[in-house]
């Protein structure tokens, strides 16, 4: 077995080094990207959070924006895992592993977003249990880190002792990994309502402070991941031999679209709260939507989000453009995009303006966050592709440990 | 390596590799209740400690002897404890450190203090909006007193110019460049509230922020690792970030020092008003209420009757900012 866990990771390394020329100019664009993101943050780290376009009014931007983005993709791999561990749905277990191939990437590229949003990100053991000091319960953010590194761990454990005794020809023991399947999708629950906690336990800021706010994460993520998964499932489809049905698809394309249609919903309730009596704790939405003393930086992301968001719900809602594949990625994409704008642009920043006493000052992104940002964002694509690229072979019984029957 | 810094950083090595102390008794001023991490966190010195011990020969052996001094500093502090946790003698050794290294860095001499607070007080602050014209004389003050940074002209205090008939956050204008009393307005100043139930302090993920027992909300510099949670969670906006790295020129720095006060910070860390500790735990004031020209500030003990801020919670008709978020502040204003 400690052999056989050998061969494991010497397999794992040559089946993620060697591929066609395609595949070679695809990591190494990433690597680039990376690279880039990697300079931009030396310079960050030299000079302090000052080369941002933060500021002690807008304090979060970007960074965190990105980063509630993708705990609500990492959080939606259990769209595809619910059905296919627990329900048995064998159209969905073909996919659920790219699902949580995309679950560990995204989890990975927050705790990357988070680490290069801290002003002291070499002082990060201060929040280690035991050997620093965790304001647990109390702090929402220690809830976040205790959540989003034990469902880094799920998502890693679970598929790799499925892979592994794959590799091992042998089947994998259900009594072994379904109760922690079962884990994981509460899990997956929590780690995006503890995320949006985060921002809707502060009462300094009437725009987050609403009880819409876990809710309405869940919907908006619920769209954005299963249209990030189905996404993927279409290139592997169309670029390896590992066969994807199209029922698959379809069942996937519906959950987003109810998803998309419960978030848009929940968008009306806050518009309708905000602006059917607009007191002064709507000032951020009036902000957002219309601009505010003559201050409209955010209009143009929001309307775009908007727009894109109803297209896409829009052309998922008719069952008939649904099923064409040429109108389903296109909207995927929309759906995808919107969503992103949505939590960040629409969401984190204008929490921030204006300022709880009033003061309006506007955020716009400097290059270097632009830069670190995609970097991060590459290393995600990264990290997914290595994972899909060792777990295909295996789940097309191609690899298998040396000396078993194949 | 001069004679005398010499012998200092022998008796300060043999003190580094004499017996491990832990958090024993005298640890805290206040309790935290929080005896369960307390303990963890005493093991959790003792093993960085050796982690240090380990490294430090490393630094020894290379670079000329002030160098040396200065990275055996550096690693000492970057494995020291939260403060609230650290025993009377570690506290003093940081202490130690931290004005050797100004002195190595910048050849600055400063004394810092960690002077804990005063029994039976508790302090406010009432903000008279009839005698305050604006003058921002405590904003002045306040930056040299508190060693605030000059290059992003960082201000703890916001005087907010305020049309006659509003009372609202958003009627208010602290970016005002003409001479004062204009006519037509009044003046309102902001600075941290103290409160006495602080969102700041619940949301921090390390416990570098806290309140102490005389009512001051005080940040660790060296705990905080920069996230500005506690920023996004102030309802007054009164945090501030080092977004680069802050400086001060030596001929300008305060030397009269707190730990938990206006100590020289560093990049990357929060830091925020703290009713000038070095001064107030002296019995002084702070320094925006001695600055003010017009009599707008009275700051005192809330728990002695006889105090001027006790007087005036009795007689005049005050109010706080943002009263129904059950947040407390300690700073009451009040009109004549």
């Amino acid at each position: 077995m400690p052999m056989t866990l050998i061969y494991f990771l010497r397999d794992a390394l040559r089946e993620a080094t060697s591929g066609g020329r395609k595949y070679h100019l695809w990591m190494g664009a990433l690597t680039l990207v990376m690279l880039t993101g990697a300079y931009a943050y030396s310079i960050q780290f030299r000079e302090g959070l000052g080369v941002t376009g933060m500021t002690d009014h807008v304090s979060w931007g970007l960074y965190i924006s990105n980063f509630t983005f993708l705990v609500g993709v990492a959080a939606a791999a259990v769209m595809l895992v619910m059905p296919a561990y627990i329900l048995h749905d064998v159209d969905f277990k073909r996919a659920v592993m790219l699902g949580e191939g995309v679950a560990v990437s995204a989890v990975v590229m927050c705790l990357c977003f988070v680490m290069a949003d801290m002003g002291g990100p070499h002082r990060g053991w201060h929040l280690i249990p035991v050997i620093g000091y965790f304001n647990w319960p109390q702090s929402m953010l220690t809830w976040d880190v205790i959540v989003l590194n034990g469902y880094l761990a799920l998502n890693l454990l679970i598929p790799f002792y499925i892979l592994f005794s794959h590799y091992r020809n042998r089947d994998p023991n259900p009594t072994l990994y379904v109760p922690f399947v079962i884990l994981s999708v509460f899990w997956a629950v929590s780690i995006h309502l503890v995320t949006a906690f985060l921002y809707a336990g502060l009462v300094a800021r009437p725009f987050w402070n609403s009880a819409l706010m876990g809710p309405r994460f869940l919907a908006s993520a619920f769209a954005a991941g299963p249209a990030l998964i189905l996404l993927a499932l279409a290139v592997i489809r169309s670029q390896t031999s590992f066969a994807i049905e199209d029922t698959t698809i379809r069942k996937l394309s519906l959950v987003i679209t109810v998803a998309a249609q419960i978030n848009l919903i929940m968008l009306g309730c806050e518009v309708f709260k905000e602006f059917y009596w607009p007191s002064e704790h709507s000032a951020s939405a009036v902000y957002l939507f219309f601009g505010h003393h003559g201050h409209h930086a955010l209009n143009p992301w929001i309307w775009t989000s908007i727009a894109m968001n109803v297209v896409a719900t829009g052309i998922m809602t008719v069952h008939s453009a649904r099923r064409c594949h040429h109108l389903l990625y296109p909207a995927c994409v929309l759906l995808f995009t919107a969503i992103w704008i949505e939590k960040g642009m629409g969401l984190i920043v204008p929490g921030f303006i204006p300022s709880p006493l009033g003061e309006l000052v506007e955020y716009m992104p400097t290059w270097i966050e632009v830069a670190v940002t995609l970097g991060i964002w590459a290393t995600g694509l990264f990290v997914f592709t290595v994972l899909v690229r060792v777990a295909l072979p295996i789940e097309l019984g191609r690899l298998r440990a040396p000396g078993t029957n194949r | 390596m001069s004679g005398g810094a010499k012998a200092w950083f022998q008796s300060w090595l043999r003190k580094w590799n004499g017996p491990a102390g832990g958090c024993g008794a005298g640890l805290l001023s206040k309790s935290i209740g929080r005896r369960d991490a307390l303990k963890m966190l005493g093991g959790g010195a003792a093993a960085s400690g050796a982690v240090v011990n380990a490294f430090a020969p490393v630094n020894l052996l290379s670079g000329s002897s002030e160098e040396r001094e200065k990275a055996v500093i550096d690693w000492k502090e970057f494995f020291k404890t939260n403060y609230r946790l650290m025993n009377d003698r570690e506290r003093a050794d940081t202490i130690e450190r931290l004005e050797r290294k100004y002195k190595l860095e910048r050849n600055l001499d400063v004394k810092i203090s960690t002077a804990g607070p005063l029994p039976n007080v508790l302090y406010g602050y009432a903000f008279n909006l009839s005698k305050c014209k604006g003058y921002r004389e405590c904003i002045r003050a306040c930056i040299q007193e508190n060693n605030q940074d000059r290059a992003s002209n960082m201000q703890y205090i916001r005087i907010f110019e305020k049309p006659m008939g509003s009372m609202s956050v958003e009627s208010g204008d602290a970016r005002y460049y003409h001479e004062v009393p204009a006519e037509g307005h009044f003046y309102m100043g902001t600075q941290c509230f103290q409160c006495d139930n602080p969102p700041c302090v619940r949301v921090c993920p390390t416990g570098a922020t806290w309140k102490e027992q005389d009512g001051i909300v005080v940040i660790d510099y060296d705990w905080c690792i920069g996230c500005r949670y506690c920023q996004a969670a102030c309802p007054y906006w009164a945090r501030r970030f080092n977004w680069k790295e802050p400086t001060v020129p030596n001929e300008e720095v305060n030397p009269n020092q707190h730990y938990l006060g206006n100590r020289l910070r560093k990049k990357g860390v929060m830091e925020k008003c703290t009713y000038c500790i070095q001064r107030t735990r002296q019995g002084r004031l702070p320094a925006c209420a001695e600055a003010c020209p017009t009599g707008a500030r009275t700051f005192g003990n809330l728990l002695d009757p006889g105090s001027e801020i006790r007087y005036i919670l009795a007689h005049k008709k005050v109010f706080r900012l943002k009263e129904d978020l059950n947040t407390e502040p300690k700073f009451w204003y009040y009109m004549d």
